[in-house]
């Protein structure tokens, strides 16, 4: 009774929902599949990629027809749903987790013929492509408006796992705020989670009774920016503009921004160009952009964080410039340099004024 | 005290309270001998009814008597197809929740983005300004107070009153409970109706009042849970309750462990919920005879007056 409860549990978390945007027959048409680790209506993550399907469907019409899996669980459930796309005639297939990254590589393996794109990972094949945004150069811009705007000195961070690309984003903010404001503490608080609005709501609500006076995420609803507006406190939006649950809390949000990428990559497909690469686009590229800043932060402050983020554009500034210390002190990055974009990705170390570790 | 403190408590009561609400239902609904696995299905459906009624009149009330006809009408479907086409309760249970997840999200595709001021509290002057038992007994809002009071109300019912014998003799019993003329189905139904209406309930306090907005799937597993919770209540509603504030105590109680810097692995903390629940029920199932006298004997049976 109750091992069959859990297991249907399991079963049950599992649950998908399979949705297309159907196109006529043309003379020459391809399909295009994309899996999503969370719904469509999150409003963050999946929202923004699937705004990028939207954006192929626009532009090439009939000639490309888009297939989306929404809220599939990282693991063994992912395997089966990126086969079930390759094997009904997918011929790119975008998988939009981390977590996706060990199941793209199996099943590209067994459809040599499928292009396959894993966002945020970094195994690659002939048939499978990586792609990311740097996003941190958008933390970077946050973590200086934060160190300003902050008067309690405590930012939350609502994180979700424990991966480069989550602590690469803690690092990023800490670094950028302690440059303007060396009293600022991060406390962060793991929901396991990439996406439960109540347990991020709850983890926001910790942090805020706590003394964090800025929250910011790392999952994907608006749940903790709505918290903050609630308890009157600033807080950051998560991958889509999400001023509408936090008028007056949001300072800004860090927008992720596929379309330009994914336009590209079905027309290499078409074209018959697509090549196995690695993208990894910022500000430069648009795949990273900021939204409005709210009006009430200072006119210096909005200058200051303009003025990094076209350094980033420019490639003046680097959120990762030296010297960088670790948390024992030691320096990892010497004065004068940059983090490499191989450290960058395999990020798994805070920087020094992160306390406690990361998660083993 | 640290003032963290009140907020923490608040914040497991808040946690806690859309469990009580969907695991003291699925007690019923159990005790009337009928399996409805569709706990997350009927929750997510009476999340988006409130949420769209509320938002649509800018009625809390309308919203949440919403929510709970929401809840209802789904259990409604899983009644009629279980109880008198006689399908397979456990296979409708499930289908109840994948449909329930399509369904809200079809219904909702207007309402993300939308927000909702949330539920009003129920402030009494100069009580509520008590500290630490004001902010925590007083001011909070309609569906907080509900919860306990249906508790109450169950465990009352239930146990002392001729509806309630009714209830558990159809669960225990069901051909006995034809035999002395009782429809047994007709009760099944009005039971599986509360359920969904109280799942719908606790739907609603998820769109209205923990997180008054619209996300897909956003009672993220919660209706597992509380099916869950019936089993470790051994089926009594006022262990449910409890064990809805054990499940949530646990679960802000490491969200602030975190924040303070505690060296414990969050992965580890997370699992800690789920890792009670399971103690619990071993030390509650290790008499195998005790825990067969919990469960009620038809569960999960289907009834057929010529069968």
């Amino acid at each position: 009774m109750i091992s069959k409860r859990v297991f249907l549990g399991a079963l049950l978390s599992a649950v998908m929902v399979v949705g297309a945007s159907a196109g006529q027959a043309a003379e020459k048409k391809i399909k295009v599949g994309f899996v999503y680790v969370g719904p469509i209506g999150d409003h963050g993550w999946s929202y923004q990629h699937n705004v990028g399907r939207l954006a192929i469907a626009r532009t090439f019409g009939d000639q490309v027809k888009t297939t989306y899996v929404e809220s599939v669980p990282e693991g063994a459930d992912a395997a089966r749903v990126i086969t079930k796309l390759a094997r009904t005639g997918h011929k790119l297939i975008f998988t939009t987790s981390f977590g996706y990254m060990n199941p793209t590589l199996k099943v590209a393996k067994r459809f040599p013929k499928v292009k396959f794109e894993h966002a945020t990972g970094f195994k690659r094949s002939k048939n499978l492509s990586t792609y990311s945004a740097r996003f941190y150069e958008g933390r970077h811009v946050v973590g200086l408006i934060a160190g300003k705007m902050t008067k309690s000195n405590i930012l939350g961070y609502v994180a979700s796992f424990p991966i480069p690309e989550v602590i690469r984003g803690i690092n990023a903010t800490i670094i950028a705020a302690r440059s303007v404001n060396p009293k600022v503490k991060i406390k962060i608080v793991w929901v396991s989670s990439w996406f439960d609005p109540g347990k991020e709501a709850d983890a926001a609500k910790a942090l805020i009774a706590q003394g964090a006076d800025i929250i910011m995420q790392h999952t994907d609803s608006p749940a903790p920016l709505q918290q903050a507006q609630k308890n009157k406190v600033w807080a950051v939006g998560q991958a889509s503009d999400m001023v509408s649950f936090g008028p007056k809390a949001q300072l800004t949000a860090i927008i992720d921004n596929w379309n330009a990428y994914y336009i590209q990559r079905t027309k290499a497909v078409l074209d018959g160009t697509w090549k196995s690469q690695d993208v990894w686009g910022g500000f430069k590229s648009g795949m990273v952009t900021m939204a409005p800043y709210n009006k009430a932060i200072p006119a210096d402050v909005v200058a200051m964080a303009e003025k990094a983020k076209e350094g980033i554009f420019n490639g003046t500034v680097h959120p990762f410039a030296g010297p960088i210390k670790n948390q024992a002190g030691k320096i990892v990055v010497p004065a004068g340099k940059n983090a490499d974009d191989g450290m960058l990705a395999g990020m798994n170390f805070y920087v020094e004024g992160v306390d406690g570790s990361i998660p083993k | 005290m640290p003032e963290w403190i009140v907020p923490a408590l608040l914040t497991i009561i808040t946690a806690s309270t859309p469990l009580v609400f969907a695991a003291v239902g699925e007690v019923v609904v159990e005790k009337s001998g009928v399996l409805n696995l569709g706990v997350e299905g009927m929750m997510i459906v009476g999340a988006i009814a409130a949420f769209g009624i509320g938002v649509t009149t800018g009625s809390a009330t309308l919203a949440i008597i919403a929510g709970a006809v929401g809840g209802a009408a789904v259990a409604f479907i899983f009644g009629f197809l279980t109880l008198y086409l006689l399908s397979n309760q456990v296979a409708t249970g499930l289908a109840l929740t994948i449909f329930g997840l399509g369904f809200s999200a079809l219904l909702g595709h207007g309402f993300v983005g939308k927000t909702f001021p949330g539920l009003p509290k129920l402030e009494i002057p100069f009580i509520s300004d008590i500290p630490f038992i004001g902010p925590l007994l007083f001011g909070h809002d309609i569906l907080v107070y509900g919860s306990v009071v249906i508790v109450i109300i169950v465990t009352y019912v239930l146990n002392k009153t001729r509806t309630g014998l009714l209830i558990r003799a159809v669960g225990e019993n069901h051909h006995a409970a034809h035999s002395i003329g009782y429809s047994v189905n007709k009760i099944r139904m009005a039971c599986v109706l509360f359920g969904g209406a109280m799942a719908g309930l606790g739907g609603s306090y998820l769109s209205l009042a923990y997180t008054p907005l619209w996300v897909e799937n956003m009672t993220a597993g919660r209706g597992w849970i509380a099916l869950a919770l019936v089993v470790f209540a051994s089926w009594k509603a006022w262990r449910a309750f409890f064990g809805a504030y054990l499940f949530g105590g646990i679960t802000i109680v490491q969200l602030h462990a975190q924040g303070f810097g505690v060296e414990i692995a969050p992965q580890f903390l997370a699992m800690l919920p789920y890792l009670a629940t399971v103690v619990v029920l071993v030390l509650i199932s290790r008499d195998s005879s005790r825990a067969r006298l919990n469960a009620p004997a038809c569960l999960g049976r289907s009834f057929h007056a010529s069968g």
